[in-house]
């Protein structure tokens, strides 16, 4: 069921990681001011901004859910979250090195972008006692979406939050007018973006397979039992 | 000069991508085990029923 494209879609992820890889050690210039550690730039914004797409396509996902009652998109939903929240995690790790390498500090509590993926991040570790705390399957996955929804609401106003209050300090990586990024930058830049997003995808698939077959399992098991 | 320079910075580069490649390995190393423990638990339904 879930298990359908997802060799190509490995193939794909495979292909682009390793020519973002390519492009980001042997292609791409170094930065002017920063030097050789603007490279963590190429790893960290595309999996920050894939982990926020992911949360917000979990919100779309339990929307689906409600509205449809079946079950098969809140587990979507639920899979979409955990990737994001694993993504987030190494969004914040990577952050911080890059923070010790240009700042010479782990973490900066007044640097508003560091901030503010933390609060998402945090307040998307609260979706499994949530969800794990409720036993009834329905209910489960009802609660769930409709944290799902609000918690994806709050990312994009998050996003534009800090956007606006950076506007003059923070360099602007895609913007209507073409961003900071010279051409070499942009492009490293894109191709790396492409794979992380390819790679989620190729994961997510991947976990909701696993998870459907154990579904699978537990029903002929059922049955089995009932047979016998 | 060296895809990787081995001086402070390409420390804390090698770091992050070290933290981005170890990430998905641990995810891929979870969900194949997963997987194979799907794997047994169907033959052993199949053994049973035979």
């Amino acid at each position: 069921m879930y298990s359908k494209s997802l060799v190509p879609l490995a193939v794909a992820s495979v292909v682009t990681i390793t020519t973002a890889l390519v492009l980001v050690f042997f292609y791409a210039p170094l930065d002017a001011d920063q030097g050789f550690v603007q490279k963590i730039f190429y790893i960290h914004v595309p999996m920050a901004i894939v982990a926020l797409c992911g949360f917000v396509a979990g919100g779309v996902f339990a929307i689906r859910h409600l509205r449809s009652g079946d079950r098969s998109w809140d587990m979507r939903s639920y899979v979409a979250i955990h990737m994001s929240i694993i993504l987030g995690l190494a969004v914040l790790i990577t952050g911080a090195i890059w923070a010790k390498a240009s700042w010479g500090h782990w973490w900066l509590w007044d640097e508003p972008v560091l901030v503010s993926f933390l609060v998402v991040f945090l307040l998307y570790c609260v979706y499994y006692p949530l969800r794990f705390s409720i036993e009834d399957p329905d209910r489960q996955a009802r609660y769930s979406s409709v944290f799902a929804i609000t918690a994806g609401a709050f990312v994009p106003l998050n996003f534009m939050a800090v956007r606006l209050a950076e506007k003059y300090t923070h360099p602007r990586v895609l913007s209507q007018t073409g961003g900071s990024l010279p051409g070499e930058m942009r492009l490293t830049f894109l191709v790396a973006l492409l794979g992380v997003g390819l790679l989620f995808v190729t994961l997510w698939k991947l976990e909701l397979t696993a998870k459907h077959a154990s579904m699978q399992l537990k029903r002929l098991r059922n049955r089995a039992r009932v047979a016998a | 000069m060296p895809a990787l320079p081995l001086d402070e910075a390409g420390k804390y580069v090698a770091a992050a991508y070290v933290v981005f490649v170890a990430l998905i390995l641990i995810y891929v190393a979870i969900i194949g085990a997963k997987i194979a423990r799907i794997d047994r638990q169907i033959s052993d339904l199949v053994e049973d029923d035979e």
